[in-house]
């Protein structure tokens, strides 16, 4: 076995084993640490299977995750609409520059009274909360890959006729998307953390309301659950839209590459 | 057929002025193979863009069949010294053959063959569905050029297109532009600062002066045709011309103060 091959497989090993030694070191000593806030790990992951497998699936995780997709699906399509708009226009960007940096000075949390006083407390309140924190990575990256289409590719564009929405769709957005899912990858962690937030603050169901509200019926391993299924989640959605990534920006990784080459 | 009529273009304003072109003028005639050459620096590119409209002049015209170019025409395509960054890594060789003929309004059949022949043209048959990045820097040349083919373009314009590639893929790509540009019948301005390479493709050279950039001199090259690589650059008017063209050069340099 070549030596490269060797230190691969040593790494491989390592990244699974590690989480695996931590879970274990964790499972020894919450059995004989005997704590009231830590509980035994088998009990939580008891606790986890009666709990999330599967009843509480359509009572509480379906509500939660429906409000992030469509908090972060409208961040998403108003994000890059706008970004185009202050991306291809100098003027526009001059013009809203002050807004949009105050937008997102904005802490987030901060809105929760305000979406809660004029939406009330329902989903469009939450709704409203992520797709307002998850708007401004995706709207500022947008603006960095639409001012940042090479100039050549433009004139490209100019000499062969190619304007309007054919430039949008085949040149413009493009060129702009490895920027566009960089916005996507930090807004989709801020979208999982407001809508914990929004649940705990006014809900009555919701992930993060059932994490609240185990706490204060002190039911610790309940509240311990719903914590490693929000890690869970927050793992699989991360995945999901790498894979995603690595699918539609094929050309881009390939592309530099072949330009180091 | 193409007329640059005392071209000037000047960039920035009061103590800051450069002028880049002054008061430039030739004609291209129909069928014609112009090459433009000059020393480096001297505001080639800026005259190509300004005869392709993607640069405002700051006086005097370029026109196209007695139209004034305001704006890129239709009839023109242009072929950028940078292949990699005109091509679009996300699409494949046939996608970025089609894209400019998208909006033109052609049958799906009718594309399909303009794609194909102009791929076929330069000698990318077994390519056509790689991407730019599965290629290499002559071949990336050869997909903008079918690119400009496919468009049917009445005048195309290179800007020192082979620049950046190797001695043995610039003497095949030289080649395979005389050669479309027959089958093609297309009228062609290539601007390049290798003097060698303006005496062996052009029907016409073009020498500029530095800037401020004007004409030096319009040289007839009649050398026969067709052209080869071994030949053709070993015919003693070859010699001649390209000294010529490198002493009118060389002397516009000498009367200026060095900088």
């Amino acid at each position: 076995m070549n030596p490269a091959r060797r230190r691969r497989i040593l790494l491989i090993a390592l990244e699974a084993g590690v989480p695996l030694a931590v879970l274990a070191g964790w499972w020894v000593w919450s059995v004989g640490a005997d704590s009231f806030y830590f509980p035994a790990l088998p009990t939580i992951l008891t606790t986890f299977a009666d709990t999330w497998l599967f009843e509480r699936v359509g009572s509480d995780v379906v509500p939660s995750l429906a409000r992030l997709a469509a908090g972060f699906g409208i961040a998403v399509v108003a994000g890059v609409a706008i970004g185009t708009a202050l991306g291809l226009s100098p003027v526009a960007r001059r013009v809203a520059g002050p807004l949009v940096e105050f937008g997102r000075a904005v802490p987030p949390p901060a809105l929760l009274p305000f979406g809660m006083l004029v939406l009330g407390v329902g989903d469009a309140m939450k709704v409203f909360v992520i797709a307002v924190v998850c708007l401004w990575p995706v709207l500022l990256n947008t603006v960095d890959g639409v001012r940042g289409v090479d100039p050549t590719m433009l004139d490209t564009a100019r000499v062969y006729g190619i304007g309007g929405l054919e430039r949008l769709r085949r040149i413009v957005w493009p060129s702009a998307l490895p920027q566009v899912f960089a916005g996507m990858r930090t807004s989709l962690s801020l979208a999982l953390i407001l809508m914990v937030i929004s649940e705990m603050v006014a809900s009555t169901e919701g992930i993060g309301y059932f994490v609240l509200e185990s706490q204060r019926s002190f039911a610790i391993a309940e509240m311990w659950s719903g914590i490693v299924l929000l890690g869970v989640l927050g793992y699989l959605l991360n995945a999901a839209l790498a894979l995603l990534e690595r699918r539609v920006l094929r050309w881009h990784r390939a592309a530099l590459a072949s330009a180091l080459r | 057929m193409l007329e640059v009529n005392g071209l000037s273009k000047t960039y920035g304003e009061g103590e800051r002025t450069t002028r880049a072109l002054a008061e430039l003028s030739f004609t291209v005639a129909e069928g014609e193979f112009v090459c433009v050459v000059g020393p480096s620096g001297c505001g080639k590119t800026t005259l190509l863009r300004c005869m392709a409209g993607l640069l405002p002049p700051t006086s005097g015209s370029v026109s196209l069949r007695g139209h004034v170019v305001a704006g890129p025409p239709e009839q023109v395509g242009f072929v950028f010294q940078e292949y990699s960054r005109s091509l679009m890594p996300w699409l494949s060789v046939r996608d970025n053959i089609a894209l400019p003929l998208r909006h033109k309004r052609l049958g799906k059949a009718e594309r399909t063959r303009l794609v194909e022949e102009a791929v076929e043209s330069v000698g990318l048959t077994g390519f056509i569905d790689h991407f730019p990045w599965e290629l290499s820097g002559g071949m990336q040349q050869r997909v903008a050029i079918a690119r400009a083919l496919a468009y049917e373009p009445e005048i195309l314009l290179m800007d020192e297109p082979f620049a950046s590639v190797d001695a043995q893929t610039r003497a095949d790509l030289e080649d395979l532009v005389l050669r479309v540009r027959k089958d093609y019948g297309v009228t062609v301005v290539f601007v390049t600062h290798d003097i060698d390479e303006a005496v062996y493709l052009g029907d016409r050279v073009v020498v500029l002066t530095q800037p401020p950039t004007t004409v030096q001199e319009v040289l007839a090259v009649n050398l026969p045709e067709p052209r080869d690589q071994v030949e053709t650059k070993e015919l003693p008017e070859f010699a001649h011309l390209r000294a010529h063209v490198f002493r009118a050069i060389k002397r516009r340099q000498e009367l200026r103060p060095a900088t």
